[in-house]
C-alpha cells in the first residue's frame, strides 16, 4: 500500500514522475508553465540566455504579461517594455499580455492554469495559481533563466498544512479579512510549506476570492497555497473559452493523506481586519484602528482590484462620497476587470462617490506606479504588504485592509468600519 | 573557508529594504547604493568586500526581485547569516552565488564581529567572541552552484561542458 499523497504531494508527483514520496526530499519537476511579467522577465533572463546560449526550450509553455512599469511613466520604463516585447517577439512568445492586467489575474482570466499544472511565476505572489487547483510557485530570474532552458525545476518537497474555515462570512468580511487574520495567527513564518484552504466556507467563495487566499499564501512566508478544484474552478476555466474535461476533479488529496498541521477557524465570528504599518502581521479587528486619520485610499493590486474587490468598494461607496481632503485612487486589476466594471456600472458607482481612476497594473503597491505616498503620509490600501517604503516615502504608513473596509475609510476619512455600509 | 566582519540586522529585513521599488528600473550599480538606506543609511557606503550580512528572522521576506540578493553581492557581501530565510531569496542568493547559512544562533553575533563561516559544516565561528554558531548544512548541490559562480554558470558547464564568456 502506497503511502497516501497530499494535492501538492500529487502533483510533484506526477511531474517529478515518482509514485512515491516523502515532504523534505529534492526532487527535479518538469514545467508546465512559466510566467514572466516585464520587471523580473525578459529584461532580465536576456543576458542570461544569451550567455548560456541556448533556446527557449518550448515557448507554448512561456506566458508573458506586462504590468510593473505600464503604463510608462519614465524613458527607462518605457524601454524596459520596448525590450519585452522585442524578446516575446524574437522567441516566438505567443502567449504575450501587453498591459492587459496583473499576470496573477491575467492567466486566471485566460485560463491558462488547469488544477494538476506545476507552475512558475517570476513574482512572489505566483501562489494565486493555487486557486485553480494548480501547484504554482514564485522564483526569482535566474531560475527562471534555468526553467527556460531546461524546462526543469528542483523542488524540496513541501510539507503541507491545512487550514479548513466552516461557517458563513458576515455581510462585510471577505477572502482579504481571512488571509490578514491568518497573517496574525498562523504568522509569516511558514517557510517552505503550503497552505491548503478547505472547509465550506472556502467552497463557497467565488475563484476572484479563493485568488487571494492563494495570493497572501506569500505574506504567511508559504512556498505556495492551494485549493483543490471543484465545479466552480471548473467552470470559470470553461468561461475564458477553454475547452477541458471532467476528469481534471481527479486532483484531490488523498481522503487519508499526511498534514504536517491542521487548523480550524470559524467565519462567523471574524470582523473586519486591519493591518497597522508595517507588516500584515500587525492585523486585528478594525475598531482597534478606528482613530487614526488617512489621506488615502487605495484600491488595487491582483491582491485587491479584481471585480470582485470593485464590487465590495462599489457596495459601500453607492450614495456616498469620498469625505473632503481624502483621495481614492483605484487601479483595476486587468483590462478584462475595467471593461466588465464600465459595463456593469461598477465604475459610474466609484467615480460618482470621488473615486480617481488609475490604469491596469501593479501600479502603487510596489511603488513602481502612480499614487505613492510623500513623507508622513497615511494610505489604507487593498494590496497585499504594507513594507517601509514599499509604496512610496519610508516615512508613510501604509494599512491594509479589504476593499469594503478601504471604502468606508475613504467615506469617513479615518480608518472605519464598512459594516454600517453593508447590510 | 569565508572570513568577514559583521554587519548586524534584525528581523523581517524585506526585499523593499534591500532593493527598493524606487530603484528597481535603475542598473545593479545605481540600485545596489540603495540596498537597506532605509534602515541604515551608511550600509552600502561603507560595506567592505568579504563583509558578512547578519540578521534574524525573516530574511529576505516578500518579493521574488532578485536584486535584493544581487545587491548584496554587488556590494561585496560573501555571505548571509540569518536565524530564518525567505523561500524565494534563499534560492536566488545560492543561484547568484552568494551564499546563506541558517542558524539559530545568529542573535548572539554583534556588530563588527568576525567570523569565519564554514557552509558545509554549517558553522560559522565567531573569532571576536569566541563562540560558535551551528545551523542547516548547505547541501552539496548547492555548494556546486555557488563554487561555479552561480546558476548560470552551473548549466553552462552542464550544457557546454565549460564556464561561460565573461
Amino acid at each position: 500500500m502506497s503511502r497516501p499523497l497530499t494535492l501538492s504531494e500529487k502533483i510533484i508527483a506526477r511531474a517529478s514522475g515518482r509514485s512515491e514520496l516523502r515532504p523534505g526530499e529534492i526532487v527535479t519537476c518538469a514545467v508546465d508553465l512559466a510566467m514572466m511579467h516585464d520587471s523580473g522577465g525578459p529584461r532580465r533572463v536576456k543576458p542570461y540566455l544569451e550567455r548560456l546560449a541556448a533556446p527557449v526550450w518550448d515557448a507554448s509553455k512561456v506566458v508573458i504579461v506586462t504590468d510593473h512599469f505600464v503604463p510608462p511613466a519614465d524613458v527607462d520604463s518605457a524601454e524596459i517594455l520596448a525590450l519585452t516585447r522585442r524578446w516575446a517577439r524574437d522567441n516566438d512568445v505567443q502567449q504575450f499580455f501587453d498591459m492587459q492586467g496583473i499576470c496573477h489575474v491575467v492567466v486566471q482570466e485566460r485560463g491558462l492554469l488547469l488544477p494538476g499544472m506545476l507552475a512558475v511565476g517570476g513574482d512572489s505572489h505566483s501562489p494565486s495559481g493555487g486557486a485553480v487547483g494548480a501547484f504554482m510557485v514564485g522564483i526569482g530570474a535566474t531560475e527562471m533563466a534555468g526553467v527556460l532552458v531546461t524546462g526543469e525545476i528542483w523542488l524540496r518537497v513541501p510539507e503541507t498544512y491545512l487550514i479548513r474555515w466552516s461557517g458563513t462570512l458576515g455581510a462585510a468580511p471577505s477572502a482579504k479579512d481571512i488571509m490578514l487574520f491568518l497573517c496574525a495567527h498562523v504568522g509569516m513564518s511558514n517557510d517552505f510549506k503550503v497552505m491548503q484552504y478547505a472547509g465550506e466556507t472556502i467552497r463557497d467563495l467565488s475563484m476572484m476570492e479563493r485568488l487571494v487566499l492563494c495570493n497572501m499564501s506569500a505574506e504567511l512566508g508559504a512556498k505556495t497555497g492551494i485549493i483543490a478544484a471543484d465545479e466552480k474552478t471548473l467552470a470559470a476555466i470553461r468561461e475564458s473559452g477553454r475547452v477541458i474535461s471532467q476528469d481534471l476533479l481527479q486532483w484531490q488529496s488523498d481522503p487519508d493523506a499526511d498534514y504536517a498541521k491542521r487548523f480550524e477557524f470559524d467565519a462567523g465570528g471574524l470582523a473586519p481586519q486591519v493591518a497597522a504599518p508595517h507588516s500584515p502581521a500587525n492585523s486585528s479587528a478594525v475598531d482597534n484602528h478606528g482613530s487614526v486619520r488617512i489621506d488615502q485610499a487605495y484600491i488595487g493590486a491582483c491582491t485587491g482590484a479584481k471585480l470582485s474587490d470593485l464590487h465590495m468598494a462599489a457596495a459601500v461607496l453607492q450614495g456616498n462620497k469620498v469625505a473632503p481632503g481624502v483621495r481614492l485612487l483605484v487601479a483595476p486589476a486587468s483590462a478584462d476587470t475595467m471593461r466588465n466594471a464600465a459595463t456593469d456600472g461598477t465604475l459610474a458607482t466609484l467615480t460618482a462617490a470621488g473615486a480617481i481612476l488609475l490604469p491596469s497594473g501593479c501600479g502603487a503597491c510596489a511603488g513602481y506606479g502612480a499614487g505613492v505616498l510623500a513623507d508622513d503620509e497615511v494610505c489604507i490600501a487593498s494590496t497585499a504588504r504594507n513594507f517601509k517604503g514599499r509604496m512610496g516615502s519610508a516615512k508613510a504608513a501604509v494599512y491594509l485592509a479589504s476593499p469594503y473596509t478601504v471604502a468606508a475609510s475613504a467615506i469617513r476619512g479615518l480608518v472605519s468600519d464598512p459594516r454600517e455600509f453593508v447590510h | 573557508m569565508i572570513r568577514g566582519r559583521a554587519w548586524v540586522f534584525g528581523d523581517n529585513i524585506d526585499t523593499d529594504l534591500l532593493a527598493p521599488g524606487h530603484a528597481m528600473r535603475k542598473p545593479l550599480e545605481e540600485l545596489a547604493l540603495h540596498c537597506l538606506e532605509a534602515v541604515r543609511p551608511e550600509f552600502a557606503r561603507e560595506v567592505q568586500r568579504g563583509d558578512v550580512v547578519v540578521a534574524g528572522v525573516g530574511f529576505g521576506m516578500g518579493s521574488s526581485r532578485e536584486q535584493a540578493a544581487q545587491a548584496l553581492r554587488h556590494l561585496g557581501v560573501s555571505v548571509v547569516i540569518a536565524q530564518s530565510v525567505a523561500r524565494i531569496f534563499y534560492r536566488n542568493a545560492f543561484n547568484l552565488g552568494l551564499p546563506v547559512l541558517v542558524s539559530s544562533d545568529a542573535n548572539t553575533i554583534v556588530d563588527g564581529d568576525v567570523l569565519e563561516v564554514d557552509l558545509a559544516a554549517g558553522r560559522a565561528l565567531n573569532i571576536t567572541a569566541g563562540k560558535l554558531c551551528t545551523g542547516e548544512p548547505v547541501p552539496d548541490f548547492l555548494l556546486s552552484i555557488v563554487a561555479d559562480g552561480g546558476l548560470i554558470p552551473h548549466l553552462h558547464k552542464r550544457l557546454h561542458g565549460g564556464a561561460p564568456a565573461a
